[in-house]
């Protein structure tokens, strides 16, 4: 029993069936990537793990309970982050603000009334936020407006706000999308790292192949919304669906 | 001091310095001089600055911090108003518990029109809030004129029960004051050619003008002013971090429309009476506009953007086409006739045009308001300094 059991979930789009019957277990503390070509239903899978969708039919369990019809605040409080495929983070905020916001909601729960208090007498989180800026290497920049850093520092930051919640499931949508090599290669040794030092157990959805293969201890390949095969990376390079499903019958 | 950083203490101790010696600073002129007319020094005007003030500072805790803008504020001040009138009427002319009941009043106002209205954002809430802040006004108007007074307003009388202070004695209806001191009494000082005046009703609104900054600070440098900011730079990434949004907006727009309220109450103690003209459409505009003119999410923007309307509003609609005559009857005619009828339509009843005028010059060079104004001129004045200081530094710091 995996710690998330998608099970005959199933969603349309009007005409377009853009999930159907799927199923997938990802085991406790693993690596669990989802791949399949442009259109094969990742994000819609993904959104419906969020609390972005709601399946049509099908159930989503995280760790024995029922995500469906929660609100994504709810599902996230239940241990579910999520890292955006572009890099959502308070552009408004500083650096240092961005990292305290997760850890008060982790403390505090979805809200609280704490208009009088002053920000930087929460010794407790500022030391956790500066914490966990200096394990990202960022520590320099926390004061910086954060929307004026570079992408892969965005993605990092991004990466780090939802660590700082210490979820027990991390999702991935495309983390390196529309990424130099140079930082690619950087969120690949952060996650990678992530996955040594921590019990969190990863869902990724990727393009890349080489981030793929570089993290991945389990691969679900889907294509036109239902999984072709899930295995492990060896098994997956060379089978014949998955060639099939990518580069189409005649390859 | 006070639990706030050493910034935000001398911006506090600066606003309170202002507001005390405001009948001094506002009265530069002396009496029967020409430039007397550019004096704001007087009771009524230097109460509408401070109350208008602590509008525009509730209105910038909403729209400054989460970015709602709310078109349906005036509808909290008139409710104020109302709350405040009636209190007077039924339980004391006493102006504290007529001003609890108001901030009272319009925040449970600006619970259930903020519940609905928060349900959509963007130009959707505008037009919720706009939509609901002229039914109340309609309301007001005409439906509820027993409670309201209707077209003439709601006013005191000298048979109103007052039940705490008694039935009125002689012919006079009593006035508003605070445990016996009158809010109309005042003093006057005279030092050579000027004169200024005190009102109690000035330094009592002033006194509660500072106390409702200093809420807004605290409120800006608190963990829910940060949730707030977050929430106007990026709801999704906020919903994603296990947090809702909702009840952080709602809390903002009852703390903006309680101000509000306080406002109106406020108002009514200076003059005991109410009219639903104080919450039409124009009036919810008017704060919009002051609270951007001086800088949204800034401090201190929103009471210079309220002080610098009411200046306008009191003071250039009160030059006519005599006074500039006046003014210019040093020129030849034909010049005198032309610059008087260049400078006409800006003046008077076109002072609408002037703040127009302002309005676009500010958000085309100022986006950050007059606020901002003041951040380059001091750049402007410090930037020698700063070079000093910088030269200082690199060569004092070892290179990497």
């Amino acid at each position: 029993m995996g710690i998330l059991e998608v099970k005959d979930v199933n969603k349309r789009f009007g005409g377009l069936q853009a999930l159907g019957d799927v199923n997938l277990s990802v085991a406790e503390n693993s690596c669990h990537a989802i791949i399949g070509p442009n259109g094969a239903g990742k994000s819609t899978l993904l959104n419906c793990l969020v609390g972005k969708l709601i399946p049509d039919t099908g159930s989503v369990m995280f760790d024995g309970q029922s995500v469906l019809g929660r609100k994504p605040y709810e599902i996230n409080q239940m241990g579910i982050s999520r890292v955006f495929q572009t890099p959502e983070i308070f552009g408004d905020l500083s650096v240092l603000e961005n990292m305290m916001i997760p850890i008060f909601a982790r403390r505090d729960g979805a809200f609280r009334m704490h208009a009088v208090e002053d920000t930087a007498n929460e010794k407790e989180i500022v030391d956790q936020a500066e914490n966990m800026l200096e394990s990202l290497n960022m520590a320099d920049k926390r004061h910086m407006h954060s929307a004026s850093m570079s992408r892969g520092d965005k993605r990092r930051l991004e990466i780090g706000m939802c660590l700082a919640q210490e979820p027990r499931l991390l999702l991935l949508d495309e983390p390196t999308a529309g990424m130099a090599r140079a930082d690619t290669n950087n969120t690949i040794d952060l996650l990678k790292q992530i996955k040594d030092e921590r019990d969190i157990t990863i869902a990724i959805i990727e393009h890349d192949m080489h981030v793929v293969f570089s993290l991945a201890e389990r691969i679900t390949v889907l294509a036109q919304g239902t999984p072709l095969v899930e295995d492990t990376p060896d098994k997956i390079k060379g089978h014949p669906k998955v060639r099939e499903a990518y580069l189409g019958e005649t390859a | 001091m006070l639990g706030l950083n050493k910034k935000d203490t001398s911006l506090l101790i600066l606003v309170a310095a202002l507001a005390l010696f405001a009948p001094f600073i506002l009265n530069p002129f002396p009496v029967g001089s020409a430039m007397a007319q550019f004096n704001a020094g007087y009771p009524d005007l230097m109460q509408r600055f401070v109350i208008f003030g602590i509008f525009a500072i509730g209105f910038n805790i909403l729209f400054g911090l989460t970015g709602y803008l709310s078109f349906g504020h005036a509808a909290f001040l008139g409710v104020g108003s109302y709350a405040a009138v009636w209190m007077f009427k039924l339980l004391s002319m006493n102006v504290v518990p007529a001003i609890i009941l108001s901030v009272i009043t319009a925040g449970l106002f600006a619970l259930v029109i903020g519940y609905v209205s928060l349900r959509r954002s963007g130009i959707y809430f505008s037009i919720l809030t706009l939509a609901f802040a002229q039914m109340t006004y309609a309301l007001a108007y005409s439906v509820l004129t027993p409670i309201t007074g209707g077209e003439t307003g709601l006013q005191l009388a000298l048979d109103d029960p007052r039940v705490l202070d008694g039935a009125a004695t002689g012919d006079n209806i009593p006035v508003p004051g605070f445990f016996g001191m009158e809010m109309r009494g005042s003093s006057q000082l005279e030092i050579g050619d000027w004169a200024f005046t005190f009102s109690n009703g000035y330094y009592f609104c002033a006194i509660i003008m500072l106390l409702s900054f200093y809420l807004s600070i605290r409120i800006f440098r608190s963990p829910f002013g940060m949730m707030l900011r977050a929430i106007k730079s990026n709801q999704q990434r906020l919903y994603y971090t296990g947090l809702n949004a909702r009840p952080y907006t709602l809390a903002a727009f009852v703390i903006s429309g309680m101000y509000a309220g306080l406002a109106g109450g406020l108002m009514a103690a200076m003059d005991p009476l109410a009219g639903a003209e104080r919450m039409f459409w124009t009036a919810s505009g008017e704060v919009v506009l002051m609270t951007i003119l001086g800088g949204v999410g800034t401090l201190i923007g929103p009471v210079l953007g309220a002080g610098l309307i009411k200046y306008m509003e009191n003071i250039l609609s009160k030059i006519n086409s005599d006074i500039l005559h006046g003014w210019f009857a040093f020129l030849p005619d034909g010049l005198e006739d032309l610059i008087v009828t260049l400078i006409y339509p800006f003046i008077g009843k076109g002072w609408h045009l002037t703040l127009g005028l302002m309005f676009m010059l500010v958000v085309i060079f100022l986006p950050g308001g007059l606020v901002e104004a003041g951040q380059r001129i001091s750049r402007l004045f410090g930037r020698k300094k700063a070079d000093d200081k910088s030269e200082k530094s690199t060569s004092t710091e070892p290179a990497e």
